[in-house]
Order: C-alpha cells, then sequence, then structure tokens
C-alpha cells in the first residue's frame, strides 16, 4: 500500500510498504477514505518529536471502513464505516473505565521508553513517535486498528467524511479544550491560536454557554475563520499586544478562562519570542511556551488557563508566581476523544457545528509532502488539509 | 560449598546482623507492612530461605559470600542484580492473579524471554530461556514459600547454570484501586562465556526487563492481550 512516512527533520515521502496485518485478537484493519494533516503533526515534521524512526507511518486522524476484524471483535463488521479516535485505548483499565481514554494504562507497549521523562506512560497515539507506542499511522490506504471493540465509532452515512472525520483529533480536542475552562454564564474566554483545535473550541466555548469568545492569531485568514465560527471578537497579536488588550476588553478583570490551543511551537514576538526561539533550536527547552506564559498573566484572578495545544517536554520561564497568587487552574491533557464522540456527533446532525468550515485543501495522498510543506508555511491559507487515498 | 541455600548452611558461623536481616525480610514479606529495605541485603535467596526452612535456613542468610559471588567478583560481573517493580492490576482479585502465576507454564505467555516452563513435581519446576547468541540456558527452580492468594517465592536449586530467587506478592490496594502485584528478584551471574551471555540477558536491562514483563503480564490480565507492533509495516529500508 502507499502510506506517508517520516524519515527526518522536514522529509515525509509516499512509500510502497507492505499492507498491515492482523497483530492481536482485538485488531481490525480499515481501508482509509480520508485522513487529515494535524497541526501536531508539524511537531514532528519540524524535529520536536523525539524517538520519531525514519520509516515510521504517520498521521493520526483518519476513517474509513472495515476490511478485516479480529477474533475478538464481536461489534464490527466488514463494511462498516468508522472513524477512529486517535489515542489507543483498552477500554478495561483503570483510566478507561474512568473515561481518561487519553491516559490508557495498557496501549503502550514501549511504554518504558517515556516512563524516565514522565514517570508513567500515557495512552498510545497513533503515528506519533515510538515514545507513545511506535504505532503505524492512518496516513496510508490501511490501518490496523488495536482495541478496536473499543476505539472505532459508527458514523451514519448520511454525513459525509468531511463532517465526521475531525471527531477523531481536532473537533474532539477544541471541545474538551472548552469543557475544561467549566465555563459559566456570563464568561469571557480567550482562545490563543486559530487552528482548526482553536476554531473547535471557539464553537464549543460557545455552545458551552460561554458569553463572549475573545480569538487571537496573526494569521488574517484564520482570524476570518474564527469570526465564522462565532468568535465575537478578535486579536491580531502581530498589531497589538493581546495581554493588555484583553484586560481592557474585559474590565481590567482579565478573561476567565484561557485556552492556548497553540502549544509547543508558539510564535512569540519581540525579545522573548526569540528567547525561546533559541532556546528550543539549541534544545535547552524543549517547547515554546510564549503563549502559555501570556495567557497565565492575562488570566483573570481564580480563573482557568486550559491546554489543548500540545507540549512535550520541558518549558521555561513559566510565571508560576503570578498562577499560584492568582489561583489559576490548570486544565490540560491529551483529548479523551471517545468520551465525546455521541455528543458532537449530535451537535454535528443538529448543524450547531459545521466542521468543513476549517477545511482548505483536499489533496491526494501522494501530495501529502507537499501538503507538509504548505501547512507549515500557511501557505496557500492553508487551515486544514484532508488527504484522501 | 555451591551456593547459599538452606540444605548446606548449618555449619556456618552465626551473624547477629545477617539474623536481622534475615527476621527484617522474613517480616517483610510474610507481614505486609510493605517498605522493602530496597534490597541493601546482600542475600534476598537467604531470606526466603529463613522463611521457608525455619531456625537451619537462618544460617543460609548469614553465610559468607557464595562461591558464585567470588566469581562474580573476580571477573568483575555485578554481583548480585536485584530488582523490585509493582503494577497495580484493577479488574482481577489477588486469587485469580494468584491461580494463573501459580500455574508457571503460563509465565512464558508474558515474560518474552522465557521459553518454556515445565512443572516436574508439586514445587518443581524446569525453567528454559533463550540467551544471546541463539543460545538457552536451563535451570530448575524450587517453591520455597507459597502462602494461596498472597505470596509464591522461588529459587533455582543447587548447581543452577543462573542462580536466582524472587517472589511475587499479590495485594489489595485501596477500595476500587484493584491488586497490586510486586516481584522481587535477584540474579547471580556466574563467570565465563555463559555468565556474559547471562549477565546480557538479566543484567543490563533486568529493571526494564522486569518491568516490562509485569507490564505484559498487567496488559494479559486487564486487556486480554499484549499490545504489540510487532510485524506492522513501515517505510524503513
Amino acid at each position: 500500500m502507499r502510506a506517508v512516512c517520516w524519515h527526518g527533520p522536514l522529509d515525509v515521502r509516499v512509500d510502497n510498504v507492505p499492507d498491515p496485518k492482523i497483530l492481536n485478537p482485538r485488531d481490525a484493519i480499515i481501508k482509509i477514505t480520508s485522513t487529515a494533516i494535524c497541526g501536531s503533526d508539524l511537531h514532528f515534521y519540524d524535529g520536536y518529536i523525539p524517538s520519531m524512526m525514519p520509516g515510521d507511518i504517520v498521521g493520526h486522524e483518519f476513517m474509513g471502513e472495515i476490511v478485516e476484524v479480529g477474533p475478538a471483535v464481536k461489534n464490527l463488521k466488514i463494511g462498516d464505516r468508522v472513524i477512529i479516535p486517535f489515542p489507543i485505548s483498552c477500554g478495561n483499565c483503570f483510566f478507561c473505565r474512568k473515561e481518561q481514554w487519553s491516559l490508557c494504562d495498557n496501549s503502550n507497549h514501549q511504554a518504558h521508553l517515556i516512563e524516565p521523562l514522565y514517570g508513567t506512560s500515557p495512552a498510545a497515539l497513533f503515528g506519533y513517535s515510538h515514545f507513545f507506542g511506535g504505532y503505524a499511522g492512518g496516513q496510508a490506504e490501511y490501518a490496523r486498528v488495536p482495541f478496536a471493540d473499543v476505539g472505532p465509532f459508527k458514523v451514519p452515512d448520511h454525513l459525509s467524511d468531511d463532517q465526521v472525520l475531525f471527531l477523531t483529533d481536532v473537533l474532539a480536542t477544541g471541545y474538551m479544550g472548552a469543557e475544561n475552562c467549566n465555563i459559566q454564564p456570563g464568561d469571557t474566554v480567550a482562545v490563543w491560536g486559530c487552528g482548526a483545535v482553536g476554531l473547535f473550541a471557539i464553537k464549543s466555548a460557545i455552545l458551552l454557554g460561554a458569553e463572549r469568545v475573545i480569538a487571537i492569531d496573526r494569521f488574517p485568514e484564520r482570524l476570518e475563520k474564527a469570526a465564522m465560527m462565532g468568535a465575537h471578537e478578535i486579536i491580531n497579536y502581530e498589531e497589538i499586544d493581546p495581554g493588555e488588550a484583553l484586560k481592557e476588553m474585559t474590565g481590567g478583570r482579565g478573561p476567565d478562562a484561557c485556552i492556548d490551543a497553540v502549544g509547543m511551537e508558539a510564535h512569540g514576538i519581540g525579545p522573548e519570542g526569540v528567547y525561546d526561539k533559541v532556546k528550543q533550536a539549541v534544545r535547552m527547552e524543549t517547547d515554546r511556551p510564549y503563549v502559555l506564559r501570556q495567557a497565565i498573566v492575562a488570566c483573570r484572578k481564580g480563573g482557568t488557563v486550559s491546554l489543548p495545544g500540545v507540549y512535550g517536554g520541558f518549558v521555561d520561564k513559566i510565571p508560576i508566581g503570578a498562577a499560584m497568587n492568582k489561583g489559576l487552574t490548570f486544565k490540560m491533557g491529551q483529548t479523551h476523544v471517545h468520551k465525546y464522540l455521541p455528543t458532537l456527533l449530535s451537535h454535528i446532525e443538529n448543524g450547531d457545528i459545521d466542521p468543513t468550515i476549517v477545511i482548505s485543501h483536499h489533496l491526494p495522498l501522494d501530495d501529502a509532502p507537499r501538503g507538509y510543506e504548505i501547512f507549515k508555511h500557511k501557505r496557500e491559507n492553508c487551515t486544514k488539509i484532508v488527504l484522501k487515498p | 560449598m555451591e551456593t547459599v541455600s538452606g540444605g548446606n548452611q548449618e555449619n556456618q558461623p552465626q551473624n547477629p546482623q545477617g539474623v536481622s536481616d534475615a527476621e527484617k525480610w522474613g517480616s517483610l514479606i510474610t507481614g505486609g507492612a510493605m517498605v522493602l529495605m530496597g534490597l541493601s541485603q546482600r542475600s534476598l535467596r537467604g531470606a526466603l530461605m529463613a522463611m521457608a526452612g525455619g531456625a537451619m535456613a537462618y544460617h543460609g542468610a548469614t553465610a559468607d559470600k557464595s562461591l558464585t559471588d567470588k566469581v562474580a567478583d573476580a571477573t568483575g560481573l555485578g554481583k548480585g542484580i536485584k530488582v523490585e517493580k509493582t503494577v497495580t492490576i484493577i479488574n482481577k482479585t489477588p486469587e485469580e492473579l494468584y491461580e494463573f502465576w501459580h500455574n508457571f507454564e503460563n509465565l512464558p505467555t508474558f515474560m518474552k524471554h522465557l521459553k518454556s516452563v515445565t512443572v516436574t513435581s508439586p514445587t518443581r519446576s524446569h525453567w528454559v530461556t533463550s540467551a544471546p547468541f541463539g543460545t538457552e540456558v536451563e535451570w530448575d527452580a524450587e517453591i520455597v514459600a507459597d502462602q494461596p492468594n498472597k505470596l509464591i517465592a522461588w529459587a533455582s536449586v543447587e548447581g543452577s547454570q543462573v542462580d536466582n530467587s524472587g517472589f511475587v506478592r499479590f495485594q489489595p490496594g485501596p477500595p476500587g484501586r484493584g491488586t497490586e502485584v510486586k516481584v522481587v528478584m535477584e540474579y547471580n551471574p556466574p563467570g565465563g562465556v555463559v555468565g556474559a551471555a547471562i549477565a546480557k540477558l538479566f543484567g543490563e536491562e533486568a529493571e526494564q526487563q522486569i518491568g516490562d514483563e509485569l507490564r505484559r503480564f498487567k496488559m494479559l490480565m486487564e486487556a486480554g492481550e499484549i499490545a504489540t507492533t510487532e510485524g506492522q509495516p513501515s517505510g524503513r529500508k
């Protein structure tokens, strides 16, 4: 089959590889009909995710049709149309039973790689480095899905791939980012980053009852999409300082909740931005926490900082004094995708959310290298690429 | 005398420090007040024998360095490799886990390096592992302590290619937290070529290896299968 393989920083290729096989009784094989490039895929594309190995098949947002099931999978049959949550979850462990699916104990069989760094391992993820299990991803014609009696979620035929594909990650991730804000009536929520996750966080914050949502980015086309998603105001941080602006916009209080939908490759301006970029480049910190710092300082006293944006390792100069003394709550985590699917599917069916707004490009799988390139540089107004194998 | 074990130690002078170590081990293992001592004591085997064999075996724990230790010292190999690791298994009782483990023939399903375990008598079993360079290492092990639903302790019999001993303990966690499974093991790799192979097998990553084996045990018990990516496609040349 054809599959998108990582060969090194800025080097993804579409290779001919063997077809996946059933390896365990709870496995299924799906023929992929749609797969997306996620903003977090850019982190390994840019070389910031350790423990990638040349030849790894990437991709963790994908859906398709069941073509084979293992003997222990009784709830799926060949021909079922399914979406695949990006965390791999066994469904039986302490965390899966608590619906903390992205913390599954049993899916990362290479947990010893990440334990020295994290203490204990979170769930394995599709196509996202050997720290997270080294599972082949879904930017391919076919994929093996472990614990297929738990992960795959059947979707109705009357909804198109574009309408349901993002349930696998970015839509659920934006939703959890907003849910983590514990939004109360009258709340103002600020969202840093208007990529797909940020856009869905904006929409979700509104659905969850936010009075006002303020979107922050630097690309006009993204800010336009934020407005289409319902953001009440927008801030282009290259034009005005978000910290001061947010304070003025909220009567001097600051937003009740701040969502960092950017994560480890935040772009800062001024000396602080340069500082992080240099430190990350020479590996003195693994992540650039520019947005995180800004969110902590901007947030109102007693407010919530929610992190759906992906961080990997260590960050520097976090204003923990501000966070402590202001009594902030931090909520974060890889998305417990399985938990949100029924709710979000009904929002899509009711027309509350139109996920297709975020898509800027449809490309054939073979164009994936170009897709990564334009997505990284935000060329051609790129916000989200769907690949068609 | 070849190894430290209960049977041939009765002429050893008694060492009060050793006795207290053995008592400590005995009470730690049997008592369930479980702040394990990080295996700072010289011989787990001695402590296990002490538990199993009563007064006579206490001498075992107090013995001078065994021959294997001396060889290990001389060849510069690590003396004893001592590991303790714990996992919690949520959906199985201590009884179920004890029962599965007690049938040693089940162990190769999650212990990757084990080729086979054959139970040869109610207390004895024959173990075969694959070692580097296509070789195999075999030994006989004896159950030295057996507390139903709580603890199984074993030690290799005298003259084994690899002197090893250990115990696995099953203990309920706090309410709703499942069963805590702790494995404590000790190996004394001999010298020579076989020793080097065994040291590689058990030694270099002993902590990780026991941790991985316990993780696979947990996967098998909780998820019904052991997660793997072996055999999946990639673009590696």
